[in-house]
């Protein structure tokens, strides 16, 4: 397994091929089968329908962003994906890697390669930022059958990283999230990131309550993580973070359902036209 | 409650014992002491839930157990059974077995000039008085309270055994001095009552661990009464480890009287015994004078966990920390009892008192009452509590990246109770607590697991005044 380390080391913002030999064997089938795949999904909260039937294939190497009003069921969406218990999935079906996502617990969706950057990262005081990532990373290493990270191998990497996204090293030893500024905590999600190594990053919002400074590091950490073995599911209210992560495929979510899907340019009209279409739609729809 | 007879029967056996060899070999300064000790808990018995002090803490199972006293050697320790309770990075040990000193036990080599360490059963022997016993009727019996206290009066009575500790002025020791206090029975339920007092002289420094660890599954009783003083400018750190068996009972007192810009810092860690009361009391009588309570109490089961904290300000500008957490699983009850008296001089006076509680199950119960007597007017007090459960956001964000439900759980416990952790300053205390702490926090997210796996925790308890 000392091969794997080295390999991870060298890794990552380098290396576009990093992520096959992460995922080994598994992409084998991959060409074939989709990375993600909903079908007719929906999702309800306290029996209040909020996903009324999305469906979305997402491809290894791809970007997509959802786009749309708020209350259409985006962070929902992201929720369900990332299999937090608050939701209750009333239909449809979701493929991770051939896998039933939804029969999954939050751990081993994380361990089978979802990341879910939060719209509000959660303070957790009394535990240590890198003494969190570090048992994170192990968690997931140990379910992928690869050896356990100790202190001396995780630090350097931890460090290189934090670099990379101008984050201070006293984070290190700080309480994860703990009176962190909205762009620190941003940051700090796209560092766990980096060293989680998923195969589908959910980015929820990344670019909500960020200054031009602090989107431009999380933009440039996220292309840095791009790669063909890798997809994105960028998902934002607003046109301005796709000037940086440019989008391979635009859907726009309203009312639990995607309304339209496009590529690039579908972002940009969106910024002209606003959402007001959408939402004259829905109301028609339900005058209707 | 105990009828009569079983309670005279339990203690006054072993008062007769005490009585005898207290007027053969101590002094009568001693003695009378006793008498009035005996005389109290004669008088008054076990309190009940009706007085405010015990409200929360029912003392009925105590009182009917018929305990007894060990006789000399009776039980017999091996240096293997207390293998896993030596402390490698403390400056001394000594050991009690049933409250007993066992020198043989005990490591008390290499000792620094200075620090005089005793058995007070020794040291109060009136037949072989050296300078050792010096200081010993200033102060043994002058603190600790027997008129509000019965189980005071009652270990003020019967002890046979504790340590003297007395830290000559301007000696400072990095490394704690460990007290172990064992119990075993072998199929008898023994009570002790061991007695402790702790002189820390002016511009002193220390720190001591009294530790409370059974070595059987038998019910024991300890009634421990320690009094600790710190003269000017003292520095002192005292650790309270309850860690006996389900079925023992711990009464606790420590008294502490702080002089003039004097330093103590009581740290307390729960984890063991069926009926536990935590009493701490310090009186903060010169200016300048500081003192932290921290806490850490984790029941699981029946545990039954009542911390009594009583803060008095004498002085002016003297202040006060509390901070006392709980965690409890199962059907474990905990109580948080914190009472602050500002005297009429004692202006500029700084207190604060928090109480934290985890519920990890819907059986478990904490009752936490604060309680102000302010009787100067230039004062700060403050005081808050909360209950809640593991927070299920944090619980999520943890397995959103990977790490399993349980482990999870056992990162957000110790998270909580690490706070206790880093307010010790002695990194060996430290060391020995987090140990302690880690082995603890497993337990209890497997005892919550199997405890209550589906059901919903509520909240339970009460915010008093």
């Amino acid at each position: 397994m000392k091969t794997g380390k080295a390999e991870n080391r060298q890794g990552f913002f380098s290396g576009r091929d990093m992520g096959r030999a992460a995922i080994g064997k598994g992409s084998m089938e991959k060409t074939a089968m989709a990375l993600l795949e909903i079908r007719d999904l929906h999702a309800a909260v306290d029996g209040h329908e909020i996903l009324k039937g999305v469906n979305l294939t997402v491809n290894a190497g791809e970007v997509h962003s959802i786009m749309g009003p708020n209350g259409s069921g985006k962070s929902t969406l992201s929720s369900v994906l990332a299999r937090r218990d608050t939701y209750e999935v009333t239909g449809g079906s979701v493929l991770f890697n051939g896998k039933n996502l939804l029969a999954m617990e939050p751990e081993e969706a994380a361990c089978e390669g979802v990341f879910l950057a939060f719209q509000y990262p959660v303070e957790i005081p009394g535990i240590g930022n890198a003494y969190f990532l570090r048992s994170a990373v192990n968690a997931v290493r140990k379910y992928r059958g690869q050896d356990e990270l100790d202190a001396m191998d995780f630090l350097p990497l931890y460090k290189e990283r934090m670099k990379l996204l101008e984050m201070d090293e006293k984070f290190m030893n700080r309480s994860v999230n703990e009176g962190f500024s909205g762009g620190e905590k941003k940051r700090n999600e796209i560092l766990q990131m980096a060293m989680l190594e998923p195969k589908l990053a959910i980015l929820d919002e990344a670019d909500s309550g960020l200054d031009i400074d602090a989107l431009r590091i999380v933009s440039g950490g996220v292309n840095a993580l791009r790669n063909p073995d890798r997809a994105f599911l960028v998902i934002t209210h607003y046109q301005r973070l796709l000037n940086t992560i440019k989008p391979d495929f635009v859907h726009v979510l309203v009312d639990g359902k995607i309304a339209r899907s496009g590529g690039p340019e579908l972002a940009l009209e969106l910024e002209e036209t606003g959402y007001g279409w959408a939402e004259a739609e829905q109301t028609q729809a339900l005058s209707a | 409650m105990a009828t009569e007879t079983e309670r005279l029967n339990t203690y006054s056996e072993a008062w007769a014992v005490t009585r005898a060899h207290a007027v053969a070999q101590e002094p009568v300064w001693l003695r009378q002491l006793r008498e009035e000790g005996w005389a109290r808990f004669d008088a008054k018995g076990f309190p009940s839930t009706r007085e405010e002090d015990w409200r929360f803490t029912n003392l009925a199972a105590l009182a009917k157990t018929p305990f007894r006293r060990a006789s000399r050697g009776e039980f017999a320790v091996t240096a293997a059974q207390l293998e896993p309770y030596r402390l490698s990075g403390a400056l001394c040990q000594l050991v009690f077995v049933n409250g007993r000193f066992a020198p043989e036990l005990s490591a008390l080599s290499g000792l620094p000039n200075g620090l005089l360490v005793r058995s007070l059963a020794e040291a109060t022997d009136a037949s072989r008085q050296d300078r050792a016993s010096e200081g010993i009727e200033q102060h043994l019996g002058r603190y600790a309270q027997m008129d509000r206290d019965v189980f005071t009066a009652l270990n003020t009575a019967l002890w046979e055994d504790g340590a003297y500790l007395r830290i000559r002025s301007g000696l400072a020791l990095e490394r704690p001095i460990h007290l172990l206090h064992l119990a075993t029975g072998a199929h008898a339920a023994i009570a002790s009552h061991p007695r402790t007092l702790i002189v820390a002289e002016a511009s002193s420094q220390v720190a001591i661990i009294e530790d409370y660890v059974s070595l059987g599954a038998e019910t024991a009783f300890a009634n421990a009464v320690t009094e600790l003083v710190a003269a000017e400018g003292a520095v002192v750190s005292h650790l309270l480890v309850e860690r006996e068996n389900l079925a023992s009972f711990n009464v606790s007192t420590l008294r502490i009287e702080q002089a003039r810009n004097a330093r103590v810092d009581s740290h307390s860690i729960l984890t063991g015994g069926s009926l536990v009361r935590n009493n701490v009391h310090p009186v903060l009588n010169g200016e300048g004078a500081e003192c932290l309570l921290d806490g850490l109490f984790t029941g699981a089961a029946s545990q039954h966990l009542d911390n009594f904290m009583l803060v008095e300000h004498a002085r002016p500008h003297c202040n006060s920390r509390q901070f006392y957490n709980g965690i409890l699983a199962g059907g474990a009850r905990g109580v948080f009892h914190g009472r602050i008296v500002v005297a009429k001089d004692a202006q500029k006076t700084d207190a604060k008192q928090t109480n934290r509680n985890l519920l990890l199950s819907p059986r478990a119960r904490i009752d936490t009452k604060p309680q102000l007597e302010i009787y100067a007017d230039d004062v700060k007090c403050t005081h808050g509590a909360t209950i809640g459960q593991i927070d299920n956001a944090q619980l999520f964000y943890l397995r959103a990246r990977g790490i399993a439900e349980a482990e999870a759980r056992n990162l957000l416990l110790y998270a909580f109770a690490a706070e206790s952790l880093d307010r010790m300053a002695n990194p060996v205390v430290r060391e020995f607590a987090a140990t302690l702490l880690h082995a603890r926090i497993m337990e209890l997210v497997a005892a919550a697991k199997t405890d209550a796996d589906a059901e919903i925790p509520t909240q339970n308890g009460e915010d008093a005044e």
